[in-house]
């Protein structure tokens, strides 16, 4: 995909995936990357071409196989550092964004008391009500083992994050600012800025859980000023089973591991042991090496595209989504209906038909997308729904995507009688 | 795909009209369960009277066939004594496992036989249990609550 007219349906057919039908010969219509994005075969043959021609454990051998497969291995860490705009030493690999932010939570809770990192009684972390689990959970558990205050930013009814109390929220008790860049459910992306720098102001740490940024649009963590951030891979065209997180390496180097064993260590005696430089401090184990090779043929493939193309190839399909989703009688947008600060994610519910039953009447026209409370259970309560059903859009959708989308909830509405 | 299948009449009448809905105050125990994947929920009101099942009556939120399901079970089980109501639950799980293989025994399970269409849509089996998992839940607990009665009884 170096061609420079950027056409969705030609791109398709570097995805193998869009050659199979569903559900008695149906198109795929596959509207369900915000969960996880398909796979172009440079992907595939990245992980392939590593185990066919390199494969050897990282950090410990001695021979031709162990210098290429290093070499891999690190070449991919340097191209995230690159795609991130990022330090080389930044990038530590995890098995997923989960894993980093669980990273993070147990480092600072690892921390000595004396420690910048420590968590105390009395202490504040941030977060959202708009957080999904992976970036709630993690930090509400660090704030009840150590005594710390857990407060969040609420959401407005029309899904924007509300910073009207932005200075009673984030106060001088505030170490850890914890919060998502684009909403999972709502598509929402939140004023950032704003937050960093009241976040710095308190000498607070802002953690950025950038699941649904980093794969959509062009991120620059020197510009966003943030102090952490982590990502999957499987969202931005990349295998399963690896993720990233990238912290700023003054930070990094001071913190305390979360997972020992192997390859993290310095040296090593029977009653003690001391840490590696990062990035390996962080990365204890034979690391998801093939996974890794395989995420920089992802993000090769996603710059070789361009990320301006794809937000904005997103941009127009979510708006034409949108105003033909609000339109449908019965059918009520959960989220914002503008195209401000929005990403190409769109939650709604059908009156009279639960989240489940949308999704499986959609499923029999070939349209994944994806129902429930998307782990993020706190927002639902919030807006007032038990679960939604969720389109969410990537660079391989097409209008006709939309066209079927939009069709398939009017026969919902039919098949129900609604 | 034969939606038609998954969505039988018999269900959609079930899901706009559920039979037992709204708890009773008449209750020997009362169960609260989830389906964590999708975020359904009931609440599920058992009255056992000398081993029957003397009343169900429940309240949730859930899709069609999480609904459809507890409505069809409560109908189904009430009046019924606790063995054969576990009876027909094991019947009916054996059904919901078949995978499409199965058309269920109507002269056990009666209108639950509709939900057979189910079993060929692995993520919905779960929907379809929920209330008959709460049902499974509510009458173990009566029943050991019975029986340490008992015995409290005994031994008194």
């Amino acid at each position: 995909m170096t061609n420079s007219v950027f056409d969705p349906v030609a791109l398709r057919s570097d995805f193998p995936i869009f050659q199979r039908t569903v559900r008695g010969g149906a198109r795929l219509v596959f509207l369900d990357s915000g969960a996880t994005s398909q796979k172009p075969r440079s992907v595939l043959d990245a992980e392939r071409n590593f185990y066919e021609n390199h494969n050897a454990a990282v950090n410990r051998g001695s021979y031709l196989l162990a210098e290429e497969a290093n070499a891999a291995y690190e070449s991919a860490r340097q191209s995230v550092a690159d795609f991130l705009n990022g330090k080389f030493e930044e990038v530590i690999f995890t098995k997923s964004a989960t894993e980093s932010l669980n990273l993070l939570a147990y480092s600072f809770g690892n921390s000595q008391s004396s420690s910048k990192f420590a968590v105390k009684p009395g202490d504040g972390i941030v977060v959202s009500e708009i957080e999904h689990h992976a970036n709630l959970i993690p930090w509400q558990q660090l704030a009840k083992r150590t005594g710390a205050e857990l407060s969040w930013f609420s959401v407005t009814p029309e899904g924007r994050l509300d910073l009207s109390n932005i200075d009673q929220v984030i106060t001088e008790k505030t170490k850890i600012v914890a919060i998502t860049h684009q909403s999972n459910v709502l598509g929402t992306i939140i004023p950032l800025a704003e937050i960093v720098k009241r976040a710095h102001a308190v000498g607070a740490l802002v953690v950025l859980d950038a699941c649904q940024s980093v794969p959509h649009f062009s991120i620059d963590v020197a510009a966003l000023g943030i102090d952490f951030l982590a990502f999957s891979g499987h969202k931005a065209l990349g295998p399963t089973g690896i993720g990233v997180l990238w912290g700023r390496s003054e930070l990094l180097s001071e913190m305390e591991p979360f997972l020992t064993g192997g390859s993290m260590i310095e040296s090593v005696t029977m009653t003690d042991a001391t840490w590696a430089p990062i990035p390996r401090r962080f990365e204890a184990g034979v690391p998801n090496m093939a996974q890794a090779v395989g995420l920089e043929a992802a993000l090769k493939y996603l710059t070789e595209v361009g990320m301006e193309r794809v937000h904005g190839h997103e941009l127009d399909l979510t708006a034409s989504a949108l105003s033909q989703i609000s339109d449908i009688p019965g059918v009520k947008v959960v989220g914002p209906l503008d195209m401000k600060d929005r990403g190409g994610v769109i939650s709604f519910t059908v009156e009279g038909v639960h989240p489940h039953d949308v999704g499986q009447v959609l499923d029999s026209f070939g349209i994944a997308v994806r129902t429930g409370h998307h782990c993020a259970w706190p927002l639902m309560r919030r807006m007032n729904v038990v679960g939604t059903t969720r389109a969410s859009f990537y660079l391989y959708n097409t209008e006709d995507d939309v066209v079927a989308l939009v069709d398939g909830i009017r026969s919902v509405q039919k098949y129900f009688g609604v | 795909m034969d939606l038609d299948s998954l969505y039988q009449e018999v269900i959609l009448d079930h899901y706009k009209h559920p039979l037992h809905k709204g708890l009773s105050e008449e209750k020997t125990i009362q169960v609260h369960h989830v389906n964590p994947s999708c975020g359904d929920e009931i609440t599920l009101n058992l009255l056992l009277e000398a081993n029957m099942v003397a009343d169900i009556s429940w309240d949730g939120v859930g899709c069609s066939i999480s609904q459809a399901s507890t409505s069809i079970m409560s109908d189904l089980l009430i009046g019924k004594s606790i063995s054969e109501a576990f009876s027909i639950l094991d019947e009916f799980s054996g059904l919901m496992q078949s995978k499409g293989g199965s058309k269920g025994n109507e002269e056990v399970l009666e209108d639950a036989v509709a939900l057979a269409g189910v079993s060929k849509f692995p993520a919905r089996i779960k929907c379809a249990l929920l209330g008959w998992m709460a049902f499974k839940d509510a009458a173990s607990q009566g029943m050991s609550d019975e029986a340490s009665n008992k015995q409290g009884e005994e031994n008194g």
